[in-house]
């Protein structure tokens, strides 16, 4: 089954009351590494201490990944590798034009003398078109708003624990005091009063960029466009258009190496498009039970 | 090359130059505990066995039906017991059963579990004392009949999530389970019934046994390389257990378990063993998978590369026209 299942397409049961879609444009090209994301998603939320928090030896991390109390995750990726400079031409002029544009679209901010460079970059929840998380969860906690994110109801989660493997990216985990998951919800409370998340209100050099979507993604492709011309040869979006196998996301961002490198998916999937071969092969298994049932008794000996 | 051969090399590939964050997992392992494994087992016990005993009911085998809903009287109230034990928020477990969700076979399997473990109780209240006749005239087909699914839904639940060595073994899984459900509900019976009256449960065990052999197998021949979490450590010696226990116990029921009570307790508890060995196997290889990105990310870049995947980044085209020169 390669089309997606209609039940959950948005805005569905929200008719005339659908927000414009809402997300994030987390562009890590101008991150500064200052975690102000993760703090103030901490004190707006009221998360507590993340489990493995303390040295990591990870480079400047110490909050490791996403999880049920870590909802930013600022990573820290130090490289050897010179950025640009090395892809100017010839001529003198060129080299004078790149180095320009290198200070203006800030990528040269990160370079050391020795050629080492530091990737920095705030992950969050997603908040996939297709969201295998919501398509498991077996309550129904996991719902889609009229922002067309996705947030955990606390209420209602008892903590099965199925969409903590179904999620493409490791997003969500069971928090161990309270045996429930927990996630961004891309401040649900503060989008209904007009108010932008506390992550993205945070930061200081707006890396995290937070609007409408169409707004969102048409301002990335002129940042990658721009920084692509400036010699960030890996520069990519990720997660921007339709037609990856999450369907796009809510929550998209332009990278300066390969997704795996910040920890990222290369080809995430919604397992959902598998659904058909899934009950398939499982109705098939049933049923060759059922055959071996009966063969059990075929040759009619008490 | 198959293309899980070549995913394979991906893995491989992957490890010579490893693109990962510092080795962090890309998706998160189960964080369902023992119990679930467990479960795996006494659902297809329980509900392989309702099948037995209805047929064997239906062929005037009475010693035989009367044994079999008892275990599957057994396999449906222990099930439901370990899933709740294992919730996070056990006193919240009815709300499984808030809404019927098709993408998710743990809500369908809910369900299933609800139907099956109702007309087990009624069709076992019944075999054991006669009670409630008509109703279970009703449920006692109905009993063997969602025992099925009872049996294979949990490996379509493992199926759908991003567990790289599930996902990919989604075709086989449920064999698996099939036919390690129909191994367990053949010994058990097998072990608590006179040889006389065991012949089916035999049968069972036996054909069972052959068909997880072969599913498993199977399995590993379609996943190649990304089988290799199977016999990695720490999960090897359940995969190997339960080769070797259910091989056993299929030799002792076939041969001399027809005369020997004796051999048949001893074989059904190997097959039984084998079965619930086999469950670990595969909740462990699974854990084992999510945690190491190689798998999560070799097969990923595999897709991309021979375009069966298209990846989820896009590089930019520069403007020439925007260049200040
Ligand atoms: S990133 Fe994961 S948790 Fe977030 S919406 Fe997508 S599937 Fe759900
Ligand atoms: S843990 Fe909670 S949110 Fe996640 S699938 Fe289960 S009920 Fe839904």
């Amino acid at each position: 089954m390669s089309e997606p299942l209609e039940i959950n397409v948005w805005p569905g049961s929200y008719g005339a009351a659908a927000k414009p879609r809402m997300g994030f444009f987390t562009d890590t090209s101008i991150c500064i590494g200052c975690k102000a994301c993760e703090v103030a998603c901490k004190e707006w939320n009221q998360i507590p201490a993340s489990p493995q928090q303390g040295f990591t030896g990870h480079s400047y991390d110490n909050t490791v990944d996403l999880g049920a109390d870590t909802w930013r995750h600022v990573a820290f990726i130090e490289q050897r590798k010179p950025v640009g400079l090395d892809s100017a031409g010839g001529s003198l002029v060129d080299a004078a034009a790149l180095h320009q544009l290198i200070d203006e679209t800030g990528l040269g901010t990160y370079q050391e003398g020795d050629g080492l460079r530091w990737l920095m970059a705030s992950d969050v929840c997603k908040h996939c078109t297709n969201a295998a998380c919501l398509e498991v969860c077996p309550t129904g906690a996991l719902f889609r708003t009229e922002f067309d994110t996705v947030v955990v109801q606390e209420d209602v989660c008892n903590g099965c624990g199925y969409c903590v493997p179904a999620c493409p990216f490791g997003v969500l985990d069971q928090r161990e005091e309270d045996g429930r998951v927990w996630k961004c919800t891309l401040c649900y409370d503060r989008l209904k009063d007009d108010k932008e998340p506390a992550c993205a209100q945070a930061c200081p050099t707006n890396s995290i960029q937070f609007g409408e979507l169409t707004d969102l993604r048409e301002r990335a492709d002129r940042r990658l466009n721009k920084l692509t011309e400036a010699g960030a040869e890996h520069a990519q979006l990720y997660l921007a258009g339709d037609e990856d196998g999450i369907g796009g996301a809510g929550a998209f961002f332009l990278l300066l190496d390969e997704p795996e490198v910040y920890g990222l998916p290369p080809d995430p999937v919604d397992t959902t498009d598998d659904l058909g071969s899934i009950w398939g092969a499982a109705g098939i298994a049933a049923a060759a039970l059922a055959g071996g049932l009966l063969a059990a008794f075929a040759r009619g000996r008490p | 090359m198959s293309r899980s051969d070549s995913a394979a090399a991906q893995v491989r590939e992957y490890r010579e130059e490893p693109r990962s964050y510092y080795g962090q997992p890309v998706v998160k392992e189960p964080v369902w505990s023992w119990e679930i494994p467990w479960y795996f087992f006494t659902g297809g016990l329980g509900g392989a066995s309702a099948g037995l005993a209805y047929l064997a009911e239906r062929t005037g085998n009475e010693p035989l039906a009367r044994r079999a809903w008892l275990i599957a009287l057994a396999g449906v109230t222990v099930s439901p017991a370990l899933l709740i034990s294992d919730l996070g928020v056990p006193r919240r477990f009815s709300n499984m059963l808030r809404m019927v969700k098709i993408t998710s076979p743990m809500s369908i399997g809910s369900w299933i579990l609800v139907i099956s473990g109702t007309t087990t109780v009624i069709s076992a209240v019944h075999a054991t004392t006669g009670l409630l006749p008509r109703l279970a005239r009703l449920a006692k087909p109905a009993a063997a009949l969602a025992g099925l699914p009872l049996s294979t839904y949990t490996a379509a639940l493992i199926s759908q999530t991003a567990v790289p060595i599930w996902h990919e073994a989604r075709r086989e899984l449920p064999l698996v389970f099939a036919s390690g459900a129909a191994a367990s509900a053949g010994a058990a019976a097998t072990a608590l019934t006179p040889t006389r009256h065991a012949g089916p449960a035999r049968r069972l065990a036996v054909l069972g046994a052959l068909g997880e052999l072969a599913a498993v197998q199977l399995m590993e021949k379609r996943l190649g390389g990304l089988a290799d979490p199977y016999h990695r450590e720490g999960v090897e010696r359940y995969t190997r257990a339960a080769r070797v226990l259910t091989a056993l116990g299929a030799v002792a029921i076939a041969g001399p378990a027809r005369r020997d009570r004796r051999a048949a307790v001893a074989g059904g508890a190997l097959v039984l063993a084998g079965a619930v060995c086999e469950r670990w196997s595969v909740f462990k290889a699974g854990a084992l998978s999510a945690r190491d990105p190689a798998y999560t990310v070799g097969p990923q870049r595999e897709r991309i590369r021979t375009r069966r995947g298209r990846g989820a980044s896009r590089r930019g085209t520069p403007d020439a026209a925007s260049r200040p020169l």
